[in-house]
């Protein structure tokens, strides 16, 4: 058997060896920021504060379900790094566009 | 040259080992959703453009509709950890727990796309098309419908490979890998609404 191949079956031991606690733990905390989130809906913030922290809590809800339920915290550092990092900075170079959007509203007769 | 394949044994090919020390499925399955990321991610950054920087944002979501997405929520939530269960048994053996694990999520899908055709239904009827609404800017309807239409999509597609996965393994084409492949893509679907619920239908509410 090959090192590779030693390696994954050790990956899959480790597991099978979790328990699913931290798995409920993480839908109930998923399910409770939700909840914040749709309590936020009922305070009449304005769109920018309001874009901003929905999407800091985004943030936190796809870290727990990239990291648990699709197992990313179980790979190789290689793999995340590579990975996550190339995701991130291709989503941040997008934001370059933002401050356009608040140009145009402040766009007018003054 | 020629005593060197002389000399290669028969039946052992060396191959390059695994980059990330994983199968090439999952690998592939890793490759496409981040491909698949950055669509969404320029659709949302477009919506939230709009959204920013249009005093005249309609914000047609009441009471009704926010219970409503946050029904669909807790069905997609609900469905990423039927999922991780039917990972957990499949990679146990356990045949029967996965199949039982796997219908579960497809029934929280199968949930999650009847309450949202529901809430389509409701809006096309209050006069929103793709090209105009009742209610303020137009790119709004555009906006709206391709992001949840295209995301509708990836969920319908979902429910259907898991259903493939349970009648592979109610035969003898049982796959703990094939499951876990299509698991990551389940729960990449359950993410990508993460962003959609707050950034669609929170951002456009108005709750007297």
């Amino acid at each position: 058997m090959s090192n590779d191949a030693l390696t994954g079956t050790t990956v899959a031991l480790e597991h099978r060896a979790h328990s699913h606690t931290p798995f409920y733990i993480v839908w109930g905390v998923l399910l409770a920021i939700t909840a914040v989130e749709v309590l936020l809906a009922y305070e009449r913030l304005q769109p920018v504060r309001m874009l901003s922290i929905l999407l800091a809590l985004s943030i936190v809800k796809a870290s727990l379900i990239i990291s648990w339920f699709m197992h990313m915290r179980y790979e190789v550092t290689r793999m995340r790094r590579l990975m996550m990092a190339a995701l991130c900075v291709c989503l941040v170079l997008m934001c370059v566009f933002f401050p356009d959007a608040f140009r145009i509203l402040n766009l007018g007769v003054k | 040259m020629a005593d060197v394949a002389v000399e290669q044994p028969v039946g052992h090919a060396e191959f390059e080992p695994s980059l990330f020390q994983t199968y090439s499925n999952k690998i592939g399955m890793w490759l496409f959703i981040l491909s698949d990321s950055l669509t969404f991610g320029a659709m949302l950054f477009a919506y939230s453009y709009g959204r920013i920087s249009n005093p005249t944002w309609p914000t047609p979501f009441h009471s009704a509709s926010i219970v409503n997405a946050t029904v669909m929520t807790g069905f997609l939530l609900t469905s990423s950890l039927t999922m991780v269960l039917a990972v957990s048994a499949s990679s146990h053996g356990n045949r029967k727990g996965a199949i039982r694990w796997l219908l579960a999520t497809m029934f929280c899908g199968i949930m999650f796309v009847v309450l949202h055709v529901r809430e389509w239904i409701g809006l096309i009827n209050e006069g929103m098309t793709p090209s105009k609404n009742p209610w303020g800017a137009p790119q709004f309807g555009g906006t709206f419908f391709t992001l949840t239409g295209l995301h509708m999509l990836h969920v319908t597609i979902g429910v259907v490979v898991l259903g493939v996965m349970v009648l592979r393994s109610m035969g003898k084409k049982f796959s703990s890998n094939d499951i876990e492949t299509s698991g990551l893509y389940w729960h990449f679907v359950d993410l990508v609404w993460m962003f959609i619920f707050p950034l669609v239908y929170l951002m456009s509410t108005r709750i007297v």
